[in-house]
């Protein structure tokens, strides 16, 4: 028995060398986070019971696992940020972690961490703060099943959900975020997976790429932000499965690319945007088997992209199937299913014996010249139209589906 | 009654009035006779106000026409060619003209019986034959009973029996008072039933005077005759 | 006054015989009604409807407006030689004709509306009110040419040509003076544009209410601002009116003058 107990003992110390459990509570010895912080050594436990804390400015310099019971509270009271984390491997569970500060010079944080690997942050509540989550220089981090809500003001006045900057192999997922200014911010990022969240009601993008290559996002849903999904300055970025849904405004995008190379967009739903996706100086791109519906405009792709392929895609009830600002095109289009399309297929092989035009020539004339608009759904607009399908002068010649299908792409 | 003072009226190029004067008395049945196309329904068309003169002036009564329509109170017009709304009966018509007047409609009954119409009075008038309309189109111009009458070829297209009945209805009104002015191209209708005859040449009065001093100054036997010579 | 309800009265009486209005009722009424079973909101019904209003109530009012106006000739040529003004006789035949046009499409648009909808949005009142107004523009038009026009088959042609220049041609000039004058800032010009044609600022109303607008980007954005504010809805609802008014007073003027 008393062997027994030794070897226990030992075990435990080797394992964890000195790892102890320190708890946080009312009916503990230490009754705030600071406290409990301060008599912690690396490789410990925070065990945090259900209260409020009214604390910032928490600093994690060393490993630690902090764990929250029952929901407890951290109340950043809106004064300069929460929990700073500089050191490996800490991770944070199970907290509501509310009123990071509003600052226009420091970019407050909920939950910061600064050149920090194997970091976690999970099923964590974030609420009305500057900015959530910031992970800054760091590599190897988690954020998942986390809950992020902001204040959803103005957009000067309002931080970024999850912000990345100069990080690689993070994770991003299951995470609700909506009101932030955007949703997901990454920035010189690589080799991130966002996948399965739900960013909706930002006030900018839902999700905003910028110089950062070789990352991926699927499965995640962008709905009802100001101007959609961001993705610009960026090589192999793979977008799969995700929905882009009911982004629309003067300047809304269900995903607006611009200046990507060799990437691949594939199986993404888009609906009901302005624009469903937008392409700006993007070159290789592969665009297959995605959905666009009830767009105002599917896709509107610039004269500067190049060598992008569009296959297997679904066109279906867009006010505008493509429109595009010149008569060059240097894309393919090929074995799409467009719902205007009128032709027939008498070998049955599924695929219409008549080309498809999808650009219209009233969206080219809007491209070059925005006042048109005003001429929309005009009987003579939709003459024009007619008579452009039918024997085009205007429209790009070579923007042409020489493969229509006959059926929807399942 | 009826002043017309250099009364002026063209259609485009064509000049169908030229400073036409003319009297029309009390109490007279006025008959304006003129070749086709001489400006007699013109003339009678200024009166009335559905042509609009270019400048003259005319008097009715004490009233000098400007444009203003409560005069035609007192006058009762008979179109040349009937025209009706095509759906209504007769009966729909003079309802609604009685309507429109707001007045009553117990001489109108008067005048169907007069005019033996009583069976045609339910009936769409564009399946009534054009005499029957002409009978209609008379029921209309006197059921208000107006001091003044303007009949344009009234008896044109009437069988012998309702163009007597006409004419007898015509003596009938001047006797109780009435004005009347009158065109026709029959020259013994003229004769029976006008006491002066305006006649129109080439847009003017040529001749204005009794039916008996034109007859007496060219020496004919009759209307007819006398206008014919006048004419040559 | 009187004379003039009168004068509506009867002709209210007479077109209720024909077969036109039981036409044109059934027409809007079974395409409401059909757009609707076939699974639209609300909204989808009423941009489909605009399509069908902006193109079909203009070519209806201005054909079938000179034509009665022909046809009632003799009508008019009776009442005249009675005590009545042409005043009383002009406006009766105008309010004669585009009042019942008016509840005709009211009727056979609201009705199925009000039952497969409820409530009504703020885009099916303005579908409503563009149908009235370009109901009473385009008749307020054809009385003007029929007025101004003795042979039928040339005033039929006319407001054909008429009908043609404002549902077609103008927004064809229109892309002329955008191109032409590419250079320029000109998004209050197209402001301007939109108020000279009556088919146009009915369309450009309409669209303001559905969520389309959005795809006129800054164009749109300042349709939305003008016509959204009380100035600018003032100024809409008095270039309607001017577009009514204007052509019924030009047409009184004629009819005035014209010999019978």
């Amino acid at each position: 028995m008393l062997a027994l107990r030794v070897i226990v003992i030992i075990m435990l110390m080797s394992s964890g060398l000195w790892a102890n459990l320190v708890q946080v509570g009312s009916a503990h010895s230490q009754t705030t986070i600071s406290g409990g912080l301060e008599v912690t050594e690396p490789g410990d436990t925070l065990l945090v019971h259900s209260g409020t804390y009214q604390e910032s400015g928490l600093k994690i310099p060393h490993q630690l696992t902090l764990i929250g019971r029952g929901k407890p509270i951290i109340d950043g009271n809106l004064s300069g940020e929460i929990i700073t984390i500089t050191a490996d491997d800490v991770s944070i569970e199970g907290f509501v972690l509310r009123g990071s500060g509003l600052s226009h010079l420091d970019e407050n944080a909920a939950v910061r961490f600064e050149e920090s690997q194997g970091g976690r942050i999970s099923k964590n509540i974030f609420e009305d703060n500057f900015f959530a989550v910031y992970i800054s220089q760091s590599e190897n981090c988690i954020i998942e099943n986390n809950i992020i809500k902001g204040l959803a003001e103005t957009e000067s006045r309002s931080g970024n959900g999850i912000h990345l900057w100069y990080c690689k192999d993070i994770t991003i997922r299951g995470n609700y975020i909506s009101g932030h200014r955007d949703g997901i911010y990454l920035e010189f990022v690589e080799q991130c997976v966002v996948a399965q969240n739900h960013s909706t009601k930002n006030l900018r993008y839902g999700l905003h790429f910028m110089f950062s290559n070789h990352n991926e996002y699927n499965n995640n849903q962008f709905d009802n932000n100001g101007a959609g999904v961001a993705v610009m300055y960026s090589r192999h970025v793979d977008m799969e499965n995700n929905v882009f849904a009911d982004n629309w405004g003067s300047a809304a995008y269900g995903l607006l690319l611009k200046d990507i190379y060799d990437s691949r967009i594939t199986d993404n739903q888009f609906t009901r945007n302005t624009v469903g996706l937008y392409s700006e100086a993007c070159n290789r791109i592969q665009v297959e088997g995605n959905n666009f519906a009830n767009n105002g405009w599917a896709i509107k792709i610039m004269a500067n992209s190049m060598d992008n392929v569009f296959t297997h895609n679904n066109f279906l009830a867009n006010t505008f199937d493509i429109a595009t600002n010149s008569r060059q095109n240097f894309n393919a289009f090929n074995q799409n299913y467009w719902n205007r399309y009128r032709g027939y297929d008498l070998d049955k092989d599924g695929i219409g014996d008549v080309p498809f035009r999808p650009v219209k020539l009233f969206s080219l004339l809007t491209e070059k010249n925005e006042p048109a608009l005003m001429l929309m759904r005009s009987i003579f607009v939709e003459i024009l139209d007619l008579a452009e399908s039918y024997l085009p002068i205007l429209t790009p010649a070579t923007l042409i589906d020489e493969e229509p299908l006959m059926r929807v792409n399942q | 009654m009826i002043r017309i003072k250099g009364l002026h009226k063209r259609f485009g190029r064509l000049e169908v009035l030229k400073e036409l004067d003319a009297n029309i008395q009390e109490n007279k049945i006025t008959a304006i006779v003129g070749h086709n196309g001489s400006g007699k329904t013109t003339l009678i068309k200024c009166l009335l106000g559905l042509d609009k003169y270019d400048s003259g002036e005319i008097n009715i009564k004490d009233y000098q026409l400007n444009g203003d329509w409560n005069y035609r109170n007192q006058i009762g017009y008979m179109p040349q060619i009937a025209r009706f709304p095509e759906n209504l009966t007769a009966t729909e018509v003079i309802t609604m003209i009685s309507d429109l007047r707001a007045g009553s409609t117990t001489q109108a009954q008067e005048l169907i019986s007069y005019f033996r119409l009583l069976d045609e009075m339910e009936k769409p008038l564009k399946i009534l034959s054009g005499g029957t309309r002409q009978k209609v189109n008379a029921i209309v111009a006197l059921m208000f009973d107006p001091d003044i009458l303007i009949l344009d070829e009234p008896t044109a297209g009437l069988d012998p029996v309702s163009s007597s009945l006409l004419k007898d209805k015509i003596h009938n009104e001047k006797a109780a008072g009435k004005t009347v002015i009158i065109t026709s191209h029959i020259m013994s209708e003229i004769q029976e039933l006008a006491d002066t005859i305006l006649y129109l040449l080439d847009g003017k009065i040529f001749f204005d005077g009794p039916v008996d001093e034109l007859i007496a100054q060219t020496g004919e036997k009759n209307l007819e005759r006398a206008i014919a010579k006048m004419m040559s | 006054m009187t004379t003039l309800l009168k004068i509506i009265k009867y002709q209210l009486h007479d077109l209720l015989r024909g077969k036109w209005f039981i036409i044109y009722t059934a027409v809007f009424f079974l395409l409401t009604d059909g757009l609707f079973r076939f699974g639209g909101d609300p909204g989808q019904v009423s941009l489909s409807l605009m399509n069908v209003v902006l193109f079909v109530i203009p070519l209806v009012s201005i054909v079938f407006g000179t034509m009665f106006f022909y046809n009632s000739r003799e009508f008019m040529e009776l009442l005249l030689s009675q005590p009545i003004s042409r005043v009383a006789l002009f406006l009766g035949l105008y309010l004669g004709l585009t009042l019942p046009l008016s509840a005709v499409y009211l009727i056979g648009v609201g009705v199925p509306f009000m039952y497969h909808a409820g409530i009504m949005t703020g885009s099916y009142w303005i579908l409503l009110l563009v149908g009235v107004s370009l109901t009473w523009v385009f008749t307020a038009l054809a009385f003007l040419v029929a007025v101004l026009s003795e042979q039928r088959v040339k005033g039929v042609g006319m407001t054909i040509v008429l009908w043609l220049f404002f549902a077609i041609l103008y927004d064809g000039i229109i892309l002329f003076i955008l191109f032409a004058l590419e250079e320029y800032p000109l998004e209050k010009l197209t402001l301007i544009l939109s108020m000279f044609n009556p088919i146009d600022l009915g369309r450009i109303l309409m669209l303001l209410q559905f969520d389309i607008a959005a795809l006129m980007g800054y164009t749109g954005a300042l349709f939305s601002r003008f016509y959204g504010d009380l100035l600018g809805s003032a100024v809409a609802v008095l270039a309607l009116w001017t577009w009514c008014a204007t052509p019924v007073w030009l047409g009184y003027r004629a009819f005035s003058r014209k010999d019978f």
